[in-house]
């Protein structure tokens, strides 16, 4: 036994000794604060695992940067009428068990991914049946009219029938459970295959070279390792100390720090998640007045005088150190639906909310719990914090009630809340998924995150028209009404879109692309 | 002494079962773990079923029961988060723990014991006097603030030492080590210096206190007396006479060795235990969160068990007294 141990030791040594032959490798070596959620790209839907996902599996469609949408493993795709579409798929794909990639395995995908205890379900909620018209052609056909089948397209991912079969893994086992195999290996089409998992320490992933387009590749990379580190200030030390080429997010706080780095700049832009604030339109007795028979918040005057007490600007230039762009959209720009016009934030106007409070009877004041998390966002509780003063000058009565996600997030589901913090990224990247969960409330799978319960008829009418209109252009103008009555209403208070903030290394990295999602997709890192 | 070990194991047994009840009606409290589980678009249908799939609909003494029940037969459930079973989450992040808390524990006895002894010798000299300083300092910082120093310093400044992470890994088969390579070592040095540091000036403060209690013995006066050598008298005598009470607190103190790692390893992302728990709360992961409680309970009682055992054969008086007692 000792013996081995020796001779292991001096293996271990003699493989240290010769590892930095390796190190002209490109090996692009980047953390976040957390691992993996898994790797079954039907479950954890969660944004940094869809993204480590979509490096190992090939799906019918990519999503470039720029958010516009390029062929994966569909080489082009046509509407044959309103509910079915036709796709045409790339020929001489294998998986990175070597095994072809046929018309047969999206079928299956279909069925694995639309399982009830698929957690990406969501995608393919509208598709009814996908079937196989030769070995590479498939229709999808959705249930109803669905404008956007094809911004869903991305979060559909392929896996090989024959491999799942053979190793009994069609099951899509979420959370506990038995360990499923699915979880903890991957075998996909995707322009990088899986070398190794160890959880919560390291993801290392090379480029699979038999992959489609890998001839045309951008990145250089001969391997890629990804690690968890949770501690900003460690986060921050690997990065200066050159033991990782990337992270992120930068904390706020360090961005200077980093910019002052000869070899290190951060990389900013914004991202996709809309922070807002919501009220509680529901009840007719406010949960912090009990007796009073009265809900302020039912009363648009009290809902716009809290938008105009909010100093956007100074949470913006304060609390976020300029890393935030002040919103009046519930959606960021360049989700499908953006309406410009509309973007405008509420302005500041302490005295015109202190007149709209009198004049809706509260000039005294009332007593409310601002529900807010304190480990979700950039700086969410520091910007709750900074509200209290401000609501507290048109005279309400705030109590903060700061807490960990997992308790903020109850709170939201049970609707047990009066006005609170929410971000929200689109899933689809399409304005009608905040229609659907965010601001409406009267249909089937509507208002799941409507904690506030804010509905108005119209808004409802108009989301049900969006859902099923597949005219572009007919579509955009009932979502600009629909995102107008909210607005008028003062449905919700958009705050702000938070920045990415990335600190790259210069002397080993040579470009990154950022996109607005907070992660690193390594189809875009090039490296010196 | 049968009935002495069997009456302190009844009480082992007892403070685990308390120690359990008491975390686990704790995890009322941290929230449902389902959200975390979940993406956003998850439907209602989807969230109650996972959680009657997990039995959180159950009321919590049956939920308290079950969980009882299996633990006894070696089952600690499925970890919510990684959907693998806790005693092999916990059994591969053990090693890395413990080869911390080990090294510390050396590091502490190897610097902190001679040190002790040399500022109880020389209680005027200037070293002394730097060594008290510096113990001010174990005493007073936090250990994350002295593992960020440590990082800024050792990992951005002098970049002599990685700063996070455990490298260099031997496979033993049951056991993977750092402490066969160069690299291992480096990653393991800094986190395990700053989890000691608190214990080092610990000891060193107590072997100081004692030695000049017992160099101001009768029998070290006689020893003097005798004409033995300084070396003799202080390292024969003296010293051996301290370390007693040193033993006793440093078995004590592997506990709370255990317990902070939970910081340093944050600081140093280290892949042991401590990572593993603080992971857990923020997710809600209840049975990693539950066991882990435990198995920290079950670490402290044994602990205390084998001290109270040592009691009893190193002092004479408690072995008269109950054999005296007779009842």
């Amino acid at each position: 036994m000792i013996r081995t141990g020796l001779l292991m030791a001096s293996a271990a040594l003699i493989a240290f000794a010769t590892a930095p032959a390796a190190a002209q490798d490109k090996v692009f070596r980047y953390s976040t604060t957390g691992d993996i959620l898994g790797l079954d790209p039907h479950n954890n839907n969660e944004g940094p695992t869809n993204t480590m996902k979509s490096n190992l599996f090939g799906r019918l469609v990519h999503r470039t940067p720029d958010l516009s949408l390029e062929p994966d493993l569909a080489t082009e795709w046509e509407r044959l009428d309103d509910t079915t579409w036709r796709f045409t798929l790339r020929e001489g794909v294998t998986f990175h068990n070597g095994n072809a990639f046929k018309a047969n395995d999206v079928v299956y995908s279909f069925e694995r991914q639309s399982q009830d205890s698929s957690d990406m379900a969501f995608a393919l909620a509208s598709v009814a049946d996908v079937t196989a018209v030769d070995d590479y052609t498939v229709e999808i056909t959705t249930a109803a009219p669905d404008p956007t089948l094809l911004l869903n397209m991305p979060n559909f991912y392929i896996v090989d029938e024959e491999y799942m079969e053979e190793n009994d893994a069609f099951e899509v086992v979420a959370g506990a459970g038995l360990t499923n195999f699915a979880n903890t290996n991957a075998n996909g089409t995707g322009p990088f295959r899986l070398v190794e998992w160890v959880q919560d320490n390291r993801v290392v992933v090379e480029p699979f070279e038999d992959h489609w387009g890998y001839a045309d590749r951008m990145h250089n990379l001969d391997r890629a390792v990804f690690t968890p580190i949770a501690n900003d200030a460690t986060r921050v030390a690997a990065i200066l100390s050159g033991e990782i080429d990337a992270m992120y997010p930068v904390p706020l706080q360090d961005i200077p720090r980093l910019e002052g780095e000869a070899d290190v700049s951060v990389l900013q832009g914004p991202e996709l998640r809309t922070i807002f604030f919501g009220f509680d339109h529901h009840r007719d007795e406010l949960l912090d007045m009990p007796g009073s028979g009265e809900n302020p918040f039912k009363d648009p005057r009290v809902r716009e005088a809290f938008a105009l007490a909010i100093d956007k600007e100074g949470i913006e230039r304060v609390v976020m150190r300029g890393a935030a762009t002040p919103t009046g959209s519930m959606i960021a720009p360049g989700i499908n639906g953006f309406q410009e016009d509309l973007n405008e934030p509420y302005p500041h106007d302490p005295e015109r909310a202190m007149e709209l409070m009198a004049e809706a009877g509260w000039g005294e004041g009332f007593p409310v719990t601002f529900d807010c998390p304190n480990d979700r966002y950039v700086n969410d509780e520091a910007i709750c914090t900074a509200m209290v003063p401000m609501l507290e000058r048109i005279g309400v009565d705030v109590t903060l009630n700061a807490q960990t996600k997992s308790l903020h997030f109850n709170k939201i589901r049970e609707h047990d809340t009066s006005f609170y913090m929410l971000g929200w990224t689109p899933g689809s990247y399409d304005a009608y998924n905040v229609f659907q969960n965010i601001i409406t409330l009267d249909g089937e799978a509507q208002g799941a995150w409507n904690s506030g319960r804010y509905t108005n008829p119209e808004v409802e009418e108009l989301a049900d028209r969006i859902a099923t209109e597949v005219d572009e252009e007919a579509r955009d103008a009932l979502i600009h009404e629909g995102f107008r009555i909210h607005k008028e209403d003062v449905g919700h208070i958009p705050l702000h879109q938070q920045a990415l903030a990335w600190g790259v290394r210069d002397d080993t990295v040579e470009e990154i692309i950022q996109r607005p999602f907070n992660d690193i997709d390594l189809r875009y890192v090039v490296m010196n | 002494m049968l009935d002495y070990i069997a009456q302190r194991l009844v009480q082992a047994v007892f403070v685990m079962l308390v120690v359990a009840l008491i975390s686990f009606s704790l995890f009322q409290f941290v929230g449902d773990p389902v959200n975390n589980m979940v993406g956003q678009e998850a439907t209602e249908a989807q969230r109650a079923a996972l959680r009657e799939r997990l039995g959180l609909n159950d009321p919590v003494p049956l939920q308290f029961a079950n969980w009882v029940g299996n633990a006894v037969q070696g089952e600690f459930g499925v970890s919510y988060r990684m959907g693998k079973p806790v005693d092999e989450l916990i059994a591969a992040r053990l090693p890395a723990t413990l080869e911390l808390v080990f090294l510390s524990a050396v590091l502490a006895l190897l610097l902190g014991v001679p040190m002790g002894v040399y500022t109880g010798l020389n209680r005027d000299s200037w070293l002394s006097r730097f060594f008290l300083t510096i113990s001010l300092i174990g005493i007073s910082l936090p250990t994350f603030l002295i593992g960020i120093l440590m990082i800024l310093i050792f990992g951005v400044w002098l970049g002599w030492l990685p700063t996070f992470g455990r490298g260099g890994l031997v496979d033993l088969g049951l056991w993977q080590t750092s402490l066969l390579t160069v690299q291992g070592w480096s990653h393991i040095i800094m986190p395990a210096f700053t989890l000691a540091l608190f214990q080092l000036t610990l000891i060193m403060r107590l072997v100081r206190a004692e030695m000049l209690e017992v160099l101001r013995t009768d029998y070290i006066k006689f020893a003097r007396a005798r004409g033995l050598s300084q070396r003799a008298i202080n390292f024969g005598h003296a010293l051996k006479n301290t370390l007693v009470p040193v033993i006793t607190i440093m078995g004590l103190q592997i506990g709370a060795l255990l317990a902070f790692s939970i910081i340093t390893e944050t600081v140093f992302q280290w892949p042991g235990m401590g990572l593993l728990i603080i992971q857990a709360i923020q997710f809600a992961d209840i049975p990693i969160m539950s066991s882990y409680l435990v198995l920290v309970a079950l670490f402290f009682v044994t602990i205390n068990l084998v001290v109270d055992l040592l009691y009893y054969v190193v002092d004479p008086r408690l072995r008269v007294e109950r054999a005296g007692g007779g009842h």
